[in-house]
């Protein structure tokens, strides 16, 4: 599958922008991306190993958090995954 | 400090977009390239606010939204360069809810403030640091160009 990297995160994944990865699920896929690019894992994890609140993953369109199966969702080689901290604020 | 370019066209249809959303908050997405110590901007996206329960002190862009600009902005051979939003009302500084809702390191965040519906001071911080943990808001220098001005 095909990993889109968010413009903040591409310096820990040597500036690329997409990253492809053999994997058969979610989680497996964000597992090979951050074994081959090792500073990703503490933008992407907390100390326990949880994606961080503010890190959005969409599997093509649709939200992971909403899938029944979430990061345990199988994955095909067409497949593209989108990382997406979230952005808000106000005054 | 950080430069900030934005094309002229650019820089009118943020503060347009604060001054048609008054009295609440305006957002969207800052798209262009990478310069040494800054961005070059060449279009902004306008996205919408989810806050519709306090649209006029906060705002929020859906994470769907968000992979749409992104991978339109890929087809284009440019990146989401930062983030703009309006402050009605309020001065054209981050606030402690921008602060902690920033999550874009190296991205620039764009704040106008919108003074009874008219667009007054634009200032644009850039969210520095090497972590979530050591996060901070530096304010970037805003270059207006005055060419290419076609490209909003």
């Amino acid at each position: 599958m095909t990993i889109f990297i968010p413009t903040p995160l591409r310096p820990f994944a040597a500036g690329k922008d997409a990253i492809e990865v053999e994997a058969a699920t979610i989680a497996a896929a964000l597992d090979s991306l951050t074994q081959a690019h090792p500073d990703l894992r503490k933008h992407l994890f907390t100390g326990e190993g949880k994606l961080r609140a503010f890190v959005n993953l969409y599997l093509n369109d649709e939200d992971v958090r909403y899938l029944p199966a979430k990061e345990a969702t199988a994955i095909t080689a067409a497949d593209t995954l989108s990382i997406i901290p979230s952005i808000a604020g106000g005054c | 400090m950080g430069i900030l370019h934005l094309t002229r066209a650019v820089y009118d249809e943020i503060r347009t977009h604060g001054e048609e959303t008054y009295p609440n908050e305006c957002c969207g997405a800052l798209l262009g390239t990478a310069i040494q110590n800054g961005w070059n901007v060449v279009a902004a996206v306008r996205a919408g606010n989810t806050r519709t329960d306090s649209a006029h002190n906060r705002y929020n862009i859906s994470g769907i939204e968000l992979v749409k600009i992104e991978r339109d902005a890929r087809r284009q051979g440019l990146g989401i360069a930062g983030f703009y939003h309006s402050h009605p009302d309020h001065p054209a500084h981050w606030s402690l809810t921008d602060l902690s809702e920033a999550h874009w390191l190296g991205c620039s965040y764009v704040i106008t403030a919108v003074a009874k519906g008219k667009a007054a001071l634009t200032n644009s911080f850039r969210l520095a640091g090497a972590s979530e943990e050591d996060k901070r808001f530096e304010q970037d220098t805003i270059v207006i160009d005055e060419e290419n001005t076609n490209q909003s």
